[in-house]
């Protein structure tokens, strides 16, 4: 059916004579470029994003099937972590005013909020990473980690997978202290 | 021909032909070449798994030994092939089984085989060695089960990047203890773990291995034992490579590598912990080959390790290298043919890591072999790209990916048409182009003009019109595959050069502009309906154009259509 219109359509050269809103002159192939949508996504993007488990943050592009041409064992590589893992990674933790040490896994958890959150629990406090957060004032705390090369690093600078492979104890600083590593 | 060679001459020189590419050509002088050529072709190369049946396959070759086939176009690796789209082995499997009771190898590249393939193959060929499984998915570790109980000349068992159901890690104990011919097993894609103590007596009692890839699972407290009973291992990886505190662990592992002065490759490092790389370095001088894409550690311990490698020819490595990491490629590694640089944050907004385009021209301008790159970086320039193919005009292969589409040159904002222009201008040898980055029809242009021996482009996001892939499609000689997605490509440049498709192994198209098909060895992958169904403005999702000598498909799914006569017809 489709067929029989278009040969009819083309004997009759209804286009000449077509009502279009634009300029005389344009047709149609070039209003299809500037339709052409690079923000193509789809269901699978999604599903992806929750079995993976990161934080799905949205990028400020939507994502395309297909871009970057990336393997999906590589994203594994990077984000998943094997179930039937090794041990945990206990690091110690200290705390500015508290008696005794603490010792967490740090592999037990996806991302910064989470540690920070089970810290906050751990030490009865709050804990704020960047500065914008309530500030630094007196009262509030900030998590620092020594790492593989002995410096202490404010928490968060890093991807998480970084942080966890190089972080060797954690000590959360008394709000004043840590001014020096950051805070505005 | 009175005076012709006896046949069994003939074959004997045809036996020093490795090349496929001169068999063929040997086979097209007279028909009695083509005769003699066909019995004693004991290996085959099928590029695309649809482009030939099994049975005119075996019709022509009655004796062959080995299989290497290829099903899945390449785009498939970036989930841009629906599930159930084909490329099935176990049609090929079953009729050699009844042809060629005697083969010896299967090679096999993203096809989907399954465990009744499998286990088909392990109980018909009895003189079964090579089992090469890459891209490929469908199968469970009982198939591979299977394969260790009952093929008792194995020699090689190698799966690269595969989907393999991971029901658990016992098919390694299947191996039976009479089982000694193993030269090579690469089980790196799999999840679960195996018995320690199968396979460290699967390796002492296997004099003749030297290629061992392990899995993640395999902590590194194994490895000492593992490579002491292997000293002659040319190629290991490595499972996860941390572990709790333990300075024993470190000192075994520093005697074990010691140990291993044949090694030439090395990979695996999952979860590097990098206090433990410097057990390896005793073992570096030799190693040629270095992967650490898994290798999730700052540029100074990779830096480190690298260093350690005067040999090195081929490195593939996370961007955690950052341009100063390469920058020291040209002083310690000055022998290196082969960089492929993968992003460690491919969907992030910002760049996390300091890697430009400096990273790419130093490695450039210092390595004076290196003839491959892969690279993703964040931004690029004409003027690098200009100068990489001023430094290096032996380039063979060249895949370029700017991770935001249509990035223009970051300092003059404009296309990057001259930069690739370049490349095609001065590496008159490549074979192999990906670009990516803010390209307009110029570039294709330039390509047309230049790129008289390349083999496979890959475009995304690129050109303005169809001249673009008109200048491709009449210009580039040698072209066997063309891939490309999202660019504003319809079917003007495609009914043009009918003629070239069928001289090219195969043409992907998605996301593009097509809406009507040139020839009949066309395939339509769309999901939504039969392109019939829709509006005729509406270009197809997805074209997959490919010479074949077997006639439709009889396997598709519901989502693909092959056009038929009546599509020629209708554009006439």
């Amino acid at each position: 059916m489709e067929r029989a219109s278009a040969a009819y359509e083309n004997d009759l050269n209804l286009k000449a004579t077509e009502l279009r809103l634009g300029l005389p002159g344009t047709d149609e192939s070039s209003e299809k470029q500037s339709s052409r949508n690079y923000k193509r996504s789809s269901p699978e993007m999604d599903n992806s994003c929750q079995k993976d488990e990161q934080k799905c943050v949205p990028a400020s592009k939507a994502q395309v099937v297909g871009w970057p041409p990336v393997r999906s064992y590589l994203k594994n590589v990077l984000h998943q972590k094997n179930d039937s893992d090794l041990s945990g990674m206990f690091v110690k933790v200290s705390m500015d005013g508290a008696p005794y040490l603490r010792k967490i896994d740090i592999k037990v958890y996806k991302n910064y909020p989470d540690l920070l959150k089970a810290l906050e629990n751990m030490f009865k406090c709050s804990i704020g990473v960047y500065s914008e957060r309530e500030g630094c004032n007196g009262s509030d705390f900030s998590p620092t980690y020594e790492d593989k090369d002995g410096d202490w690093m404010l928490v968060g600078d890093v991807p998480w997978d970084m942080f966890i492979t190089s972080c060797k104890r954690l000590r959360i600083m008394k709000g004043s202290e840590a001014k020096g590593l950051g805070c505005l | 021909m009175a005076y012709s060679f006896p046949e069994e001459v003939l074959e004997y020189v045809f036996a020093f032909l490795s090349s496929h590419k001169d068999r063929n050509a040997v086979s097209l002088v007279c028909k009695s070449w083509y005769e003699i050529e066909r019995w004693c072709r004991r290996r085959i190369f099928i590029g695309n798994c649809y482009a030939v049946s099994p049975q005119i396959v075996i019709r022509r070759f009655p004796e062959v030994r080995a299989v290497k086939i290829k099903g899945k176009p390449h785009f498939a690796d970036f989930n841009l092939v629906p599930e159930g789209w084909g490329a099935y082995v176990y049609p090929w499997i079953s009729a050699m089984v009844r042809s060629y009771p005697w083969l010896e190898e299967i090679k096999l590249k993203r096809m989907v085989v399954t465990d009744e393939s499998l286990e088909l193959l392990s109980k018909s060929f009895k003189n079964f060695k090579v089992l090469v499984l890459s891209s490929c998915e469908g199968f469970t570790t009982d198939g591979l089960a299977s394969i260790a109980a009952n093929c008792r000349n194995l020699r090689e068992l190698d799966l690269r990047e595969c989907e393999v159901e991971d029901l658990s890690g016992h098919w390694l104990s299947h191996f039976p203890d009479n089982f000694t011919s193993l030269v090579s097993l690469n089980m790196s894609c799999l999840g679960s773990e195996v018995s320690f103590s199968a396979l460290e007596r699967l390796v002492s009692r296997c004099p003749n291995l030297r290629t061992l890839r392990l899995n993640r699972a395999v902590p590194v407290e194994k490895l000492p034992n593992l490579l002491r009973r292997a000293p002659q291992l040319v190629e290991f990886g490595t499972g996860a490579y941390s572990a709790e505190n333990q300075t024993d662990i470190f000192s075994n592992l520093v005697e074990a590598f010691s140990g291993c002065k044949h090694l030439k490759s090395l990979s695996g490092f999952w979860d590097v912990d990098p206090a433990y790389l410097p057990a390896m370095y005793y073992a570096c001088t030799g190693i040629t080959s270095l992967n650490l894409s898994n290798a999730t550690v700052q540029s100074p311990d990779l830096v480190e390790l690298i260093i350690q490698c005067p040999n090195l020819k081929c490195l593939w490595v996370l961007d955690y290298i950052e341009d100063a990491g390469l920058k020291a490629l040209p002083s310690y590694c000055k022998d290196l043919q082969e960089l492929r640089v993968f992003p460690s944050d491919p969907y992030g907004a910002e760049p996390n890591v300091s890697l430009t385009e400096q990273g790419l021209v130093t490695v450039s301008a210092g390595c004076p072999k290196l003839q491959s790159v892969l690279y993703f970086c964040r931004q690029m320039s004409n003027a690098a790209l200009i100068t990489i193919a001023r430094n290096r005009p032996n380039l063979i292969r060249f895949r370029l990916c700017i991770i935001d589409p249509q990035a223009p040159d970051y300092l003059t904002l404009e296309p990057l048409d001259t930069g690739f222009g370049a490349i095609v201008e001065h590496c008159k040898e490549l074979l192999r182009l990906s670009m990516s980055g803010l390209l307009t029809d110029r570039v294709f242009e330039y390509i047309g003009t230049h790129a008289k021996k390349l083999e496979m482009l890959s475009i995304a996001f690129a050109g303005d019109s169809d001249l673009g892939l008109h200048n491709v499609l009449s210009g580039c000689e040698s072209l066997r595959k063309l891939e490309i997605m999202d660019c504003p490509f319809g079917d003007k440049a495609l009914l043009a050069n009918a003629a070239k498709l069928e001289t090219m192994r195969s043409l992907w198209m998605s996301s593009c502009s097509v809406r009507r098909c040139p020839s009949s060895n066309v395939e339509v992958m769309d999901e939504r309906g039969h392109p019939d169904s829709r509006p005729e403005t509406c270009p197809v999702e997805k074209l997959y154009i490919y010479r074949t000598v077997a006639g439709p498909r009889v396997d598709k799914p519901n989502f693909v259509w092959t056009m038929d006569e009546d599509a020629v017809l209708r554009l006439s």
